[in-house]
């Protein structure tokens, strides 16, 4: 896990942040808002040090509200790209059946549940089985993922690289870095990928 | 009396038709839930607000005093209209707080309350009802049917709100996710859960804002904002916001502001 440099600090201390707002409207910088999000956590819950960051592409990606110049989108994504481990063995197909169960799971991972595997939740942003209605629109669909890419296995390898960590696809994404925030498992997202790729999945159905 | 009965026949058919051809929608029909369920007599928040009017005026604490010559913002003990104006700037203690904050900071300086005690009990469950719900319904009702305008006149209201917008885009920790993450856009949703966007002032702010507190169905409570945030940063996979935190009050003020001229109607009930 990285944690914010000092040098990251310093530097964002020294420029006003919020360059997309209004003219009119005021601003802070942003060493007075990290004492104020220190002051609403001001300790880290035990077991939880691995979760809490506020990492070099995090800050930049408040800082310009998600939408990078092109020189820090670059940097951005040069540096998450280097984050990503596939399987040694170089397989990112599970067990598709196994992927479905986690896609539906939204449980785990908050300060009321207890330690337990979590849940991947794709259906809160994402369509993925036509057939399941619950599903969220923040994402794109997912429908016939695997098949429209003819379920091509470097296809399949960037689908486990996105899931791994979306920002070193596209910088700033509203998706999570599961794979590098450790999230999720590297079973978990092999068992995922195939839940998009295998022709029997009823994401292709 | 012929043209009544085919006037009924009519719009009966009507609606048959109309739903069998379309899908219902869920929405509209919660709606209606939520219209049927505002009658004061029928909304269990309503109970809230009629313990908050008796803890309001009831002599407690080591002090025992009442919350009676508490200042809200409008002068001591005065409650109309107080809490559309909240969050903000109060010179006695030199800084921008929230209606719970200025509650606790009443509680405990003019009663002298078990603020432990009062901080354990922020959130109700049942079989534990919680002061603060009932005091925050009770007032907030005091201004239903007036529209949030918040001063944003003094310079830490201004860098309250500031604050408010910064921590409204700031992503951190284990999902990467910001307030922004599911409420910049409009009309998206979570599963079949409509998102209402707040990045910008208008209706869904407005919506959302006039609102809260409100009756929450599925947990059986009157919840505040507060609850709301904590709620929001749970969901997050956050670590727990500390209550009455300046943070959580910047973010209120800034989701108020976003919502300046929306009606107050509460306490509202909610799934």
């Amino acid at each position: 896990m990285k944690k914010l440099s000092i040098s990251v600090f310093a530097l964002a201390g020294a420029f006003i942040i919020g360059p997309t707002q209004a003219q009119d409207t005021p601003k802070v910088d942003a060493k007075r808002l990290e004492e104020v999000a220190k002051a609403m956590w001001p300790k880290t819950p035990e077991g939880w040090e691995k979760r809490i960051s506020y990492d070099e592409t995090q800050a930049i990606c408040s800082q310009y509200r998600n939408d990078l110049p092109q020189a820090e989108f670059d940097k951005v994504k040069a540096r998450e790209l280097a984050t990503i481990k596939l399987p040694a063995d170089g397989n990112v197909l599970g067990d598709w059946k196994a992927g479905q169960r986690f896609a539906n799971d939204g449980r785990g991972g908050t300060f009321t549940d207890r330690p337990m595997t979590n849940g991947a939740n794709c259906y809160a942003c994402h369509q993925m089985d036509r057939f399941e209605l619950s599903y969220g629109t923040l994402g794109p669909s997912l429908v016939n993922y695997g098949k429209d890419r003819k379920y091509a296995p470097e296809e399949a390898k960037a689908a486990y690289a996105k899931i791994y960590n979306s920002m070193a696809v596209m910088p700033c994404s509203t998706m999570p870095r599961f794979g590098y925030h450790g999230f999720l498992t590297e079973q978990q997202m092999k068992d995922l990928t195939a839940f998009l790729f295998d022709p029997e999945s009823p994401v292709n159905k | 009396m012929r043209v009544f009965m085919a006037l009924a026949m009519s719009i009966t058919l009507g609606t048959g038709l109309a739903n069998a051809q379309q899908p219902v929608d869920t929405e509209k029909e919660l709606e209606k839930y939520r219209q049927m369920m505002s009658d004061p007599m029928s909304n269990p928040g309503f109970l809230n607000v009629d313990r908050g009017e008796v803890l309001w005026s009831q002599k407690r604490g080591s002090k025992n005093a009442s919350l009676e010559g508490c200042d809200l913002g409008e002068g001591p003990g005065k409650l109309e209209g107080a809490f559309a104006k909240l969050p903000r700037f109060f010179g006695d203690t030199g800084k921008v707080m929230d209606l719970e904050q200025r509650l606790a900071h009443c509680m405990e300086t003019q009663q002298g309350l078990d603020m432990a005690d009062i901080i354990r009990r922020r959130f109700g469950a049942p079989g534990r009802t919680s002061d603060m719900e009932d005091l925050v319904a009770f007032i907030a009702n005091k201004s239903s049917g007036m529209k949030y305008s918040v001063p944003l006149s003094h310079p830490k209201e201004k860098e309250a709100f500031a604050i408010g917008q910064e921590l409204f885009f700031r992503r951190s920790d284990f999902m990467d996710f910001s307030c922004a993450t599911c409420h910049a856009e409009e009309g998206k949703r979570i599963r079949l859960q409509g998102l209402p966007q707040l990045n910008k002032a208008g209706k869904d702010a407005q919506a959302t804002m006039g609102s809260w507190p409100t009756y929450r169905v599925s947990q059986s409570q009157t919840r505040t904002m507060q609850h709301r945030l904590w709620d929001c940063y749970r969901q997050m996979r956050s670590p727990e916001p500390v209550y009455l935190s300046e943070g959580l009050t910047a973010l209120t003020l800034y989701l108020v502001k976003q919502a300046e001229g929306g009606e107050i109607q509460v306490p509202s009930i909610k799934r």
